[in-house]
């Protein structure tokens, strides 16, 4: 008898426990969303949006977050397309020119797993070496070159998940039609994984554009906009690290501004990946 | 007919450089080892990597380097992350799993997903905002007046900033990467094996606790490693939260300077004094290391997972 | 003596574990319509990809012996795979549309192998999906997805695209399997038709299909060649107990 009353009131507690840590993590979430929209919409207006800062150093009053807005797409549009050049070049490696079950494939995707977990004030300091070692300085370019890096796992994890699931008959209805592997993999394979390739196009430049620890030795930062690969770029995390802690209201005003930009960034990119699915599977088999 | 051949060397050269650039990723975590061993050279020559890892003497002007205090800013840092997030995300990941309605477990995995995808910084800047005021002012002044007798507990800081606060800060940050590869884990299990459990007569958590976690048991310890590996190399959200002080914590009230944070903090000065980015990348190589080791150990929980189950 | 397109000597394809195809040698004769048939699993569907060099795309495959085509043995190295998978079409069971428009679809092959000029394409196109019998049905919408066209239709649309590289043999593994009645009697309707020009090797599990189309019929069981020859002769009067076996319904 008390055992079934103990088991069912074990149920009961336990049960109510899940519901307080589920409660819970959703709610930190609200918690930070909250935050950040709560500080950075008195912020937002047109001026910060549109202006770079001014007078001296980024520790000026005057002025927005122009530079950071637009050095931050710079940086991670780069990046994107440049781990997207390479990643797709492996992806396409590991899915059609090379044996399924061989070693090297293996050897590659574990790598891949490695690179994943690299936190990335690694792929910074390791950028930075680079960095040296070309003689170069901090820059739009050391900073594409380091989120790159970052993003590339990210890229090719994606896309190999993507590739994955093209139906085999498809690849092989394109060879007995003596294709080359090639033109299978740039005239078949892509466009039947395509709408799945952008959506981790935009998840790796989601992942690119809020890191702060690999740019930050590696982009530099400055005041004003981006006009060159060679010379440093400003970028939103980077606006929000350095600004905040200043003693001045108006740059903190700029470092919620840029928070705020930020996650919206973030969480547009969340919702477009959702509606492009939609949209861009209309040539798609199956 | 050379047109033939070019579509063919076409085919063979993609193939070639393709190759090669699979060749590049292969070996590149190496690279990434030795790029930064080659520049932390000059200081590993004079200090041995095991004094390196064990003194606690940090006087860069000095020339002395030290970077245990670091190591354990990480480690208490990390360890409170997860003793703070591992409970709840467990029991989030198994209500998703187990008891959610369908509709409600579809609404809620976006949200994590979203939780994913917030960057550091903004994490940070709700610690500073929310998180360090709290502790600061309800925390600090609670705990000192009731628990100040335990020793782990300890109020000599009363400023908020801390373990604690990037401890709570963090323990959030990991809460997507153990809930979702939990969820999983714990989805994956047969359902033949919870449908036993219940015909026995068990309630729905006595099947879970007793099948159904034991069965997923290497899945969710590899979950939890990753989220550690995951926290043991988070910068940005950290350093904005910890205080670095550079001191060795006795309580998880005190300030703390984790290793990333030292890299980051640093890395103006680097070149100013001699040694110094020899210091710092020696420091960044040794958490490569680490979250190297864990990544792995991770991986090979789960292959020995998989091979027992097939 | 009639011409024969494809010849198979000692041809051996071992799975990982298993043997599938032993020591099989036939010749396939030119411009008819050849029946591959057995009860599942006999090796049918092996001996077919072997002939195209599908079986390339498989892990694991071991392939030994000959196929000649043209003289040629299409497992010599130095051959150029591509040229021969030009020549000889493949008709799948599952039709797989590539993911591109009804136009593209067909005009994927000739494109792959160096024709651009617009006009030639569009005349190809429209010669072979007439020859396919999917002209009329699709000609005002040539630029819409291939994939919004219902399952005899895309079936159609893969033997367009299949004679559109223009090869001299077709092979289809279960063309009609996963058809409706009237697509399926459509695609008979096709294949009957082609056989002057086109040489034709049919795998099927159904007999009656068999008897409806083949003019040469090679019997399988359990990877190896039991029976081969004319059709008027192997249905009526077949020499081994194994073939009349599995004609009679016995096992299947």
């Amino acid at each position: 008898m008390s055992t079934s009353v103990g088991k069912h009131l074990e149920e009961r507690i336990m049960l109510g426990l899940m519901i307080v840590s589920t409660v819970l993590v959703v709610g930190s979430l609200l918690l930070i969303l909250a935050t950040v929209v709560v500080k950075g919409a008195p912020a937002l207006n047109l001026a910060m949006l549109t202006q770079v800062p001014r007078g001296g150093y980024y520790l000026g009053k005057e002025g927005g977050i122009l530079n950071a807005i637009a050095g931050s797409l710079a940086l991670a549009g780069g990046a994107t397309v440049l781990s997207f050049l390479l990643g797709l070049g492996v992806a396409l490696y590991l899915q059609l020119f090379v044996r399924q079950g061989s070693r090297f494939a293996h050897l590659v995707r574990l790598s891949l797993d490695v690179l994943w977990g690299v936190p990335s004030i690694v792929y910074g300091a390791f950028g930075f070496t680079l960095l040296l070692m070309l003689k170069m300085r901090a820059s739009l370019l050391g900073g594409i070159i380091a989120l790159a890096l970052l993003e590339l796992p990210v890229m090719v994890r994606g896309m190999e998940e993507v590739m994955e699931m093209v139906p085999f008959g498809l690849k092989e209805a394109s060879y007995a039609l003596g294709a080359t592997r090639l033109e299978t993999a740039l005239r078949v394979f892509v466009r039947q994984a395509a709408p799945g390739i952008v959506t981790v196009m935009l998840l790796a430049f989601g992942r690119g554009i809020g890191d702060a620890a690999s740019v930050l030795f590696t982009a530099g930062y400055t005041d004003r906009m981006p006009n060159s690969l060679l010379r440093p770029v400003a970028s939103l995390p980077l606006a929000v690290f350095f600004q905040l802690g200043t003693p001045l209201p108006e740059v903190q005003q700029r470092a919620y501004a840029a928070a705020l930009v930020l996650v919206v960034i973030v969480l547009g990119i969340s919702l477009l990946t959702r509606l492009l699915v939609r949209r861009l599977s209309r040539y798609v088999v199956r | 007919m050379s047109a033939k051949r070019w579509r063919r060397s076409k085919d063979r050269l993609a193939g070639r450089a393709m190759g090669t650039l699979a060749l590049l990723v292969a070996v590149l975590v190496f690279f990434i080892v030795v790029a930064l061993a080659a520049r932390a050279r000059p200081l590993l020559d004079i200090q041995s990597p095991v004094e390196l890892l064990t003194s606690s003497e940090w006087h860069p002007l000095q020339g002395k380097f030290g970077f245990l205090t670091f190591i354990a800013g990480t480690v208490w840092v990390t360890v409170l992350a997860m003793a703070l997030a591992v409970p709840p995300c467990l029991l989030c990941a198994i209500y998703l799993a187990e008891y959610a309605p369908r509709r409600l477990r579809s609404a809620i995995k976006p949200i994590i997903d979203l939780l994913a995808g917030i960057p550091s910084v903004v994490y940070g800047l709700w610690g500073v905002l929310m998180v360090v005021p709290f502790i600061r002012e309800v925390v600090t002044p609670l705990a000192a007046q009731h628990l100040g007798a335990i020793p782990l507990l300890r109020v000599d800081n009363p400023t908020g900033y801390g373990i604690l606060a990037s401890g709570v800060v963090l323990a959030v940050m990991v809460f997507p990467v153990i809930i979702s590869v939990t969820e999983e884990v714990i989805r994956a299990v047969p359902d033949g094996m919870r449908e036993a459990a219940l015909a026995l007569g068990a309630t729905r958590w006595q099947m879970v606790e007793g099948v159904v976690l034991r069965r997923a048991l290497p899945g969710v310890i590899a979950a939890v490693v990753l989220g550690f590996s995951r926290a043991f190399g988070e910068t940005m959200a950290v350093m904005m939260v910890v205080g670095n002080v550079p001191q060795i914590p006795r309580s998880i009230f005190d300030a703390a300077y984790p290793l990333p944070a030292l890299i980051a903090n640093n890395y103006g000065e680097m070149m100013s004094i001699p040694l110094y980015d020899s210091a710092l990348l020696a420091a960044a190589l040794v958490l490569l290391l680490i979250v190297l080791a864990f990544t792995i150990a991770a991986r090979v929980i789960l292959l020995h997972a998989v091979r027992r189950a097939t | 003596m009639i011409d024969s397109v494809i010849q198979v000597r000692g041809l051996n394809v071992t799975y990982g574990d298993g043997s599938a195809v032993r020591d099989v040698s036939v010749d396939i004769p030119a411009r008819q319509i050849t029946a591959i048939i057995g009860p599942s699993g006999c090796g049918k569907t092996t001996l077919l990809r072997s002939m195209s060099r599908l079986l390339d795309l498989v892990e694991g495959v071991r392939v030994e012996g000959q196929v000649l085509f043209h003289g040629q043995n299409i497992y010599d190295p130095r051959v150029d795979v591509t040229e021969i998978r030009k020549r000889l079409g493949l008709l799948a069971q599952q039709p797989f549309p590539l993911p591109m428009s009804i136009y593209d679809n067909v005009a994927y092959g000739p494109r792959v192998h160096g024709l651009r000029e617009r006009k030639a394409l569009e005349a190809l196109v429209e010669k072979e999906l007439r020859a396919a019998g999917l002209w009329e049905e699709v000609k005002e919408r040539l630029r819409a997805p291939a994939s919004a066209l219902s399952i005899g239709q895309q079936q159609r649309l893969c033997l367009a695209r299949g004679l559109a590289v223009e090869p001299e043999v077709l092979l289809c593994d279960e063309a009609t399997s996963a058809l409706d009645p009237i697509s399926a009697r459509c695609i008979e309707d096709r294949l009957l038709a082609l056989k002057m020009e086109y040489s034709i090797v049919l795998v099927t599990h159904v007999l009656r299909q068999a008897r409806r189309l083949a003019d040469y019929v090679i019997f399988m069981y359990m990877g190896e060649l039991v029976e081969h020859g004319p059709a008027g002769q192997v249905f009526a009067d077949p020499r081994e107990e194994r073939t009349r076996a599995y004609l009679a319904g016995e096992f299947y």
